[in-house]
């Protein structure tokens, strides 16, 4: 079992940009989280959140900045199999052909032999992480004929499989039941106190309040970062929506 | 008409193989079918078939300069079959111009080129056994050729198989843990590349992307489990290529059309009657009865 320093970052992303063949899609963004905090990343839609996503994971590169995970580089956190991502549902083929437990073995895959043969110890973590997301009863369910909600779960059972100790999230609430949505807020609470960190984007304000102690709003670069109760306030929120009032956002009550 | 008289079962598939030729066409055009089947379930998931489209064609000049040159073909159309894509891939970063269109555009420039130089090169090459294949006359050092060729792509998906499938899936994913997703990119594009070379001996370069989509396409329609896919798809590669050889010896029709008809008829007979996503849903059907 590793043993969790609590003072030492996470993650540390200083200035970093990334461009698309010259188009700026995100610039001098910083961001830093410790073992068990979680943080939401709220932007409008092309605000950046995938590619910050994506820098941090090392699926795009940064042409500016330095990225550090538990002190190291990206590419030593990718053989260390340091960072999960969950993708967002509308992000996977869903028509694929592959079942549960196949998906799940997937996050066992860094750490596999070439030919990925799972050992009894790949097979014992995947049954483990799809007992925690509650889906024992859907391990050869190909994936098309799951529920938006049991599809989250079964990428995030991956994740867990896969024993990172980062966890990003794309939306990890969008179109899920109340049963899935339930899950993973449990999930959560589990994950923070096993020292994992959480960056989780989303669109629903009210998340954010429930389940992120810091929060981090972009548009292109950063808004305002810092402790939720302190910076996710209705003005920052219009800034980073680009002058749409948070009533807007938040319906008239609050 | 005469010829089905006393035409019987038992003859219809034994007489074709008293011929030596017969013989190493129904072996080879298996082994053909059996590469390109296996390729075809990545291909069809990853939504390459414009690309195999592509590939397939702009091998034309490599093996017309390799015949020139008295190369193994295989040789030339290698070459031309990753130029293709690395012009492909280079044009599209550094011009404004969508992907399908700079697809269409190089591969079709590559075949005219082709064209051009078989007919300047005034050699023996027969432009109608690159265009539609000739399994009935395949070389000695051809079978050579291509049993090397088809161990090698067979060896290469078996290694990867499992890493192929889930850069095909999430390639997101596959990068976050580390797995070299380029290297992927590029092992699927040189399978790609021989396993065209290897199918236009059977069907030619024009139809050669049928080998390479359509038996992937029917294993799709058949299955939910991507190992079951890779079986289905290879199977009726093998079927595909046995009917239609069978076909074409009885009947005397284009060898390589009628292997791809047959691949057509069988894509068409699942998109019908699959259980599960055919247009009759058959399963739903029995399910009513029970």
């Amino acid at each position: 079992m590793e043993t969790i320093n609590y003072q030492n970052f996470r993650i540390e992303a200083e200035n970093i940009c990334v461009d698309y063949n010259g188009k700026v899609a995100l610039y001098d963004a910083n961001l830093r989280l410790k073992p068990g905090q979680i943080c939401g990343l709220v932007g409008m839609n092309g605000a950046g959140k995938t590619t910050f996503f994506n820098a941090l994971t090392g699926f795009v590169n940064i042409s500016k900045g330095k990225i550090r995970i538990n002190g190291e580089s990206v590419r030593s956190a990718q053989k260390d199999q340091t960072i999960a991502y969950v993708p967002q549902n509308e992000g996977i083929d869903s028509q694929f052909p592959i079942n549960v437990w196949d998906v799940v073995m997937m996050g066992r895959y860094g750490s596999m032999n070439i030919f990925r043969c799972p050992r009894e110890s790949d097979v014992q973590a995947v049954k483990d992480a799809i007992e925690r997301v509650d889906l024992t009863d859907h391990l050869s369910t190909p994936i098309g004929n799951l529920s938006g909600g049991q599809r989250k779960r079964t990428f995030l059972a991956r994740a867990i499989a896969q024993r990172a100790s980062i966890l990003l999230l794309d939306e990890p609430f969008s179109g899920v039941d109340i049963r899935t949505e339930k899950l993973i807020s449990e999930l959560f609470i589990q994950f923070k106190n096993e020292g994992k960190t959480i960056l989780l984007s989303t669109h629903d304000m009210i998340h954010v309040r429930e389940f992120c102690d810091l929060v981090l709003l972009i548009n292109k670069t950063v808004v305002a970062y810092g402790e939720t109760s302190e910076v996710f306030t209705p003005e920052n929120i219009t800034t980073t929506f680009g002058g749409i009032s948070p009533d807007f956002l938040f319906g008239p009550e609050s | 008409m005469e010829l089905c008289s006393f035409l019987t079962l038992d003859s219809f598939i034994t007489d074709p193989l008293t011929h030596d030729f017969m013989r190493k066409a129904l072996v080879m055009s298996s082994l053909v079918a059996a590469v390109c089947g296996f390729l075809s379930s990545y291909l069809t998931l990853k939504g390459w078939a414009l690309m195999g489209d592509a590939v397939s064609h702009s091998v034309m000049p490599g093996v017309v300069v390799a015949y020139a040159l008295g190369l193994p073909f295989s040789l030339g159309a290698f070459i031309f079959g990753v130029g293709s894509v690395a012009l492909i891939g280079f044009v599209k970063q550094k011009s404004r111009v969508k992907e399908d269109t700079v697809i269409g555009l190089v591969f079709t420039g590559f075949f005219a080129l082709g064209i051009v130089l078989v007919s300047k090169i005034k050699s023996n090459i027969d432009l109608h056994s690159i265009l539609f294949g000739s399994p009935l006359g395949i070389s000695l050092s051809d079978v050579k050729q291509t049993i090397f060729i088809s161990l090698l792509v067979v060896i290469l998906l078996s290694t990867f198989r499992k890493d192929l499938m889930l850069y095909c899936f999430d390639p997101r994913h596959a990068k976050t843990v580390g797995i070299n997703v380029s290297f992927l990119h590029y092992l699927l594009l040189t399978c790609l590349s021989l396993a065209a070379v290897v199918g236009l001996q059977s069907v030619g370069i024009i139809l050669v992307v049928a080998m390479l989509i359509t038996p992937g396409a029917t294993a799709y329609l058949l299955t939910d489990k991507f190992d079951n896919m890779t079986i289905i798809s290879v199977l009726s590669a093998i079927i595909s290529s046995l009917i239609g050889i069978y076909i074409s010896f009885w009947f005397d029709l284009e060898t390589g059309g009628s292997i791809v008809l047959a691949q057509t008829f069988i894509f068409l007979f699942a998109f019908l009657f699959a259980p599960r996503y055919g247009i009759f849903k058959l399963k739903k059907f029995f399910a009513g009865y029970k």
